[in-house]
């Protein structure tokens, strides 16, 4: 009986672990900004299409992949792209799976640092003075984060979010040199359950708000969710919002970031599995458990919230990709019993997915290190420390309406991942070919997976992927050189340099990744 | 809230859920499945103990 206790605990312990693994911002913060800059309803019919013949394979094939170039001795992804291409040059396209996790992680830290500053607010009870008035909760977002100019948090009226980057990125650093990971997934094990069942218990109280503004009985609960989930929006009807090229590669980019396929996590965390481990069920668990928070408890809390309290305008125009949670939830928080208990938990418990998240983040470019210059895991991330320092100081610096956020944010998790979770498909499907790739994927797997996978992996997500990206390319491509090459007047040009710090990173990891492809010739010669 | 905001919100969510609870029912009833799953956080990279 014991030992039948026993098993259900280890089961239950894995599903938690796995499912828990998959929360972080972007299920409760990113996607409701996502969702409410594309159209909400509309929004979700590219999502849960790039979901089923995008998303998921790709996780499936990006952990088999992973897995066999650990196998073959390698867990950098450029390592791991040169092996399963058999060409030098496949290490440079492995180049963009260091690059991203790393400039992702700049701009992570200092939203990780906004759920921390939060979490004390409610601690100490700053939430409690603005009662119910939304807009003094909207004005304290702003002047937290800098949002209104840049600078703000160096030497202005948000200097004090400055403190809680710093604690951010020790905490970060302090475990990741450490290697301590491993303790805080055991606390994370039971803190991101918890984390679920808080936001159910805030989804709760959302969804009984009814008309909390008592001059605007429009905006309650139903019309809340309609902000969220209606599939038109204003003069635009669903064919025309669909037809812009923009939403496909939003939703597919947001499936990406939330599942954290395309961009080299997995592969290089695939790689260090045992050969028989199962990928399979892992993957679809972890992506079954990433989509139940995002839909479910990430699209009915935020939206309808900042909708109930502040809205059409705030759904209209969000403040920022992450900013839509924490100028909406405050108000949640501020209405329901235990509110500042509740608040406190919340962002704090948010805090810590976002640590596991950023912890995660930078083993792609450690192993890299590791792998190129032959050095070991701790000056891989002093340097890395230097580096995301300086990219991150950028981001916090130039805070004014989040455009150096918001550019980077872009490029590496809605342009460049598109780019190699394509050349991923490509790699599965075609150079390591799909026989070979399924037989891979099935090699110790606890689920049956149907045939015509091969068909969805071979054809359908490669031309998905390469359409949607071509469309974009064709009708919004211009409109973003545009904006790079035109700053608003007396402004400085954020986006540009953003792009040139984009630049600056990559070029240093292609002379890493040149680096290693000698020190890889060498081994190979000399075998 | 249109008819169809409620068609796209009931799929959605339903789908999500459907699929979540398939997944630990099935994780829950394979026999020696919970040894073989793994979480990205549970993977160690087993380098940080060289030094």
């Amino acid at each position: 009986m014991a030992r039948q206790r026993d098993r259900w605990g280890t089961r239950i312990g894995a599903i938690l672990a796995v499912t828990g693994s998959a929360v972080g911002l972007g299920n409760f913060l990113r996607f409701p900004g996502q969702a409410a800059q594309y159209g909400g309803g509309a929004f979700m019919i590219p999502y849960i299409i790039a979901f089923l013949i995008v998303g998921l394979p790709l996780a499936w094939a990006e952990w088999a992949l992973g897995r066999y170039g650990g196998a073959m001795g390698h867990n950098s992804v450029p390592g791991i792209f040169r092996s399963l291409t058999g060409r030098r040059s496949g290490a440079y396209i492995g180049l963009l799976g260091t690059l991203m996790p790393v400039m992702i992680y700049m701009y992570y830290v200092f939203v990780e640092a906004w759920c921390l500053a939060y979490a004390w607010d409610f601690l100490v009870g700053n939430f409690a003075v603005f009662g119910s008035d939304a807009k003094l909760i909207g004005d304290h977002f702003t002047a937290s984060v800098g949002a209104a100019e840049n600078g703000d948090v160096f030497s202005g009226p948000a200097a004090r979010m400055l403190l809680f980057v710093i604690v951010c990125f020790i905490v970060n650093f302090v475990m990741i040199y450490r290697g301590v990971s491993k303790g805080i997934e055991k606390f994370c094990n039971i803190a991101m359950p918890l984390l679920v069942i808080c936001a159910i218990v805030v989804l709760v109280r959302v969804l009984t708000l009814g008309s909390p503004v008592p001059d605007k009985p429009d905006q309650n609960v139903i019309n809340g969710l309609g902000a969220m989930w209606n599939p038109t929006k204003g003069d635009k009807t669903l064919f025309e919002t669909l037809s812009n090229p923009e939403i496909w590669l939003a939703a597919t980019g947001q499936i990406f970031f939330s599942l954290s396929v395309g961009f080299g996590l997995i592969l290089t965390y695939a790689s260090y599995m045992k050969r028989d481990d199962d990928v399979a069920l892992s993957s679809l668990t972890a992506a079954a458990g990433n989509g139940f928070c995002e839909v479910v408890l990430g699209g009915m809390i935020a939206i309808p919230a900042a909708f109930i309290f502040l809205g059409q305008g705030v759904v209209d125009n969000p403040p920022g990709t992450f900013g839509m949670g924490f100028v909406a939830l405050p108000n949640v928080f501020n209405q329901m019993p235990a509110g500042q208990f509740f608040g406190f938990l919340f962002f704090f418990l948010l805090f810590l997915a976002a640590v596991t998240s950023s912890l995660s983040m930078l083993q792609p470019s450690i192993a890299m290190l590791e792998e190129g210059l032959g050095i070991g895991r701790k000056a891989s991330v002093t340097m890395l420390s230097f580096m995301t320092l300086t990219g991150a100081a950028f981001v916090v610096y130039f805070s004014k309406g989040f455009t150096a956020l918001d550019t980077i944010d872009f490029w590496m998790a809605n342009f460049f991942i598109f780019i190699l979770a394509t050349f991923q498909v490509i790699l599965f499907g075609w150079i390591v070919g799909i026989d070979k790739g399924m037989s891979e994927l099935r090699r110790g797997a606890e689920i049956r997976l149907p045939n015509f996978l091969k068909i969805v992996l071979k054809y359908i997500s490669p031309l998905y992927l390469i359409a949607v990206f071509s469309l974009w390319c064709r009708y919004n491509l211009p409109g973003r050189f545009k904006a790079i090459i035109s700053p608003p007047k007396g402004q400085p040009p954020v986006i540009l340099m953003s792009l040139g710090l984009i630049l600056v990173v990559a070029a240093f990891f292609a002379m890493i990744v040149n680096l290693a492809n000698k020190r890889w010739d060498k081994q190979e010669t000399s075998e | 809230m249109t008819t169809g905001g409620w068609i796209i919100m009931i799929l959605a969510v339903a789908g999500m859920t459907g699929l979540l609870t398939w997944c630990i029912y099935k994780v829950l009833s394979t026999p020696g499945s919970s040894e073989h799953i793994h979480a990205q956080t549970d993977i160690d990279p087993g380098d940080s103990k060289e030094e």
